[in-house]
């Protein structure tokens, strides 16, 4: 830290920038005070109301919904995919083609699977927004398991057909097994998400099954009320857990 | 007559057909059914009309294109590309420092350091856009902060500014461009500055000769990972611009959404497209010059 010199304004201030919004919300969330803006002490009672809330608990159980569903989906296409780009074609083009869902805008792919649900006569609700979320979520997990093909030895499974095995029996005993870390990063990055994902759900869910996102997004259009800053201070927690977890498994310095 | 080998040889060339077939097909069929068909029907009702209640009528015309000129929209074009410009640059002159300190923190502190830069990023989008909400309002912690130290003597409009969404954007992507940098500054070999002050050449010259240049390629992918998600937004301009800033996002979201003029909606994304496609060709073209450069070199 010390030998930082000047550069030490910059990291600080990044830091400070970052976290002050955060604490100023976690802050709010206890204030009694029914007026958002004055401190009336500290309590936990918003965070009671929201428990009670039938809206944002159809709206996260909607949002498991779809995450689950649209992680299982993705977790098994994305890796039949890696595994056919690594071992069964050399073609660059092909491989730029099943990961665009990765890098195009989300309002583009939001845009264009309203138009193609709507163009075959489909309701929208949860189902759609599954379908839409494994598209991106696929090429997720094709992307992470591919990193991990480039590093594994093919020759390991060639051994295993020379020694009698079947070409399925390869795949489930040598194949899936040394990518197994790949496809549980891969899982876990499709569910987390899936889970915050916002505005391709804003185009392609119902009226009557809103995702926990869209919940959020019209509560919080209408201002500032104690309930979203509880929900929102929940939810920061939920979130920082779930990578600090995340961390003890996956060293961050090995994805960047 | 053929050998029992060639037999072989063809029986494996089937196998690996359909070993081919079954790991690629599902995944790109799946690809084609639910992106590059929604994204050449959204192309396709670029030239069609209007239809009554949203959809298109099965009509040929370039008026779409034709209203796109029209002032109104030029602007919010304009003005999107110019706040997205301006959020990147931020992101640049405090990412940049910023990715650079954590590469030279003790190995044992970089890991923390990192994981605190993704950790905002990994909340929910539209909560971090609402803790702004709450710290730029009137009545707000920074308009009170301000005005209790005798800085301020009214509290001043912050939300609902441009100031407001560009901050919001800032917040919302900035690890994007801490990231990539710290990778590149990570890589970098420092005996080449070494080399550089050895050689006589002061700290800034070894830095915008040496270090700026290696590390060029990793801060062109921060800018775009930056500008692109900026670009399109529709969330920030909404709850922190408060209506008064609209941004492309907004314009295409309300065609499709509210005014359910969806083939001008779709003239508006192939723009924001076009920008995109433009922008990643400009940076692979730099990028190739510098691996170009240092090959010969």
């Amino acid at each position: 830290m010390r030998n930082l010199g000047w550069l030490r304004v910059p990291l600080i201030g990044t830091y400070v920038f970052l976290y002050i919004p955060i604490i100023v919300l976690v802050v709010m969330s206890f204030n009694a005070s029914k007026m958002p803006f004055s401190w009336g002490g500290f309590s936990g009672r918003w965070y009671s109301t929201l428990l009670n809330d039938e809206l944002i608990r159809q709206g996260f159980i909607n949002t498991i919904i779809v995450a689950v569903g649209a992680t299982v989906l993705a977790t098994i296409l994305g890796t039949l995919l890696a595994i056919g780009l690594a071992r069964y074609t050399r073609s660059a083009v092909l491989e730029a083609y099943a990961l665009t869902p990765a890098i195009v805008p989300d309002l583009a792919l939001a845009i264009g699977l309203l138009v193609m649900f709507s163009a075959v006569g489909m309701t929208l609700g949860l189902h759609s927004v599954l379908l839409a979320h494994v598209v991106f979520g696929m090429a997720f997990v094709a992307a992470v398991v591919t990193a991990r093909l480039g590093q594994t030895d093919p020759s390991l499974e060639e051994a295993s057909r020379d020694l009698g095995s079947s070409a399925i029996g390869t795949f489930f005993r040598i194949t899936i097994p040394s990518l197994a870390p790949a496809i549980v990063a891969g899982a876990l990055l499709v569910f987390t998400l899936s889970l915050d994902e916002f505005v391709i759900a804003f185009f392609t869910d119902g009226p009557s099954t809103p995702t926990l996102p869209i919940v959020i997004y019209s509560m919080v259009r209408f201002g500032v009320t104690p309930e979203i800053n509880a929900l929102a201070a929940l939810l920061l927690l939920v979130s920082f857990t779930v990578v600090i977890a995340a961390q003890r498994f996956t060293r961050i310095s090995d994805a960047v | 007559m053929t050998s029992p080998a060639a037999q072989g040889r063809g029986a494996g060339r089937r196998r690996a057909l359909g070993a081919r077939f079954v790991f690629l097909g599902p995944g790109l069929f799946y690809v084609t059914v639910f992106m590059a068909i929604p994204m050449l029907l959204v192309l396709s009702y670029a030239f069609l009309k209007r239809g009554r209640f949203g959809g298109v009528k099965m009509e040929f015309t370039l008026d779409n294109f034709h209203r796109v000129i029209e002032s109104v929209y030029v602007s919010v074009i304009g003005n999107s590309i110019l706040i997205a410009a301006i959020t990147t640059i931020l992101a640049l002159l405090i990412g940049y420092p910023t990715a650079y300190a954590i590469a030279r923190l003790p190995r044992k502190w970089r890991n923390l350091a990192l994981v605190l830069v993704v950790l905002p990023f990994w909340t929910n989008f539209l909560i971090r856009t609402y803790a702004w909400i709450l710290l730029l309002n009137s009545e707000g912690p920074l308009n009170k902060g301000l005005t209790a130290v005798g800085i301020l003597h009214e509290p001043l409009d912050l939300l609902y500014t441009r100031g407001a969404v560009i901050a919001g954007l800032l917040y919302a992507y900035l690890p994007l461009m801490i990231l990539p940098i710290y990778a590149s500054v990570e890589r970098l070999d420092n005996s080449l500055i070494e080399a550089a002050t050895n050689l006589g050449a002061s700290r800034a010259r070894a830095f915008f000769t040496v270090t700026l240049p290696l590390t060029l390629p990793g801060t062109m992918i921060g800018a775009i990972f930056v500008f692109v998600p900026s670009l399109g937004n529709f969330i920030v301009p909404e709850l922190l611009g408060g209506g008064k800033t609209v941004m492309i996002g907004n314009l295409i979201r309300d065609q499709f959404l509210k005014a359910r003029d969806w083939p001008f909606g779709a003239v508006l994304a192939l723009i924001m497209v076009a920008l995109l496609i433009l922008l990643f060709a400009g940076q692979a073209a730099i990028s190739r010059r510098i691996n170009g450069r240092g090959r010969h070199a």
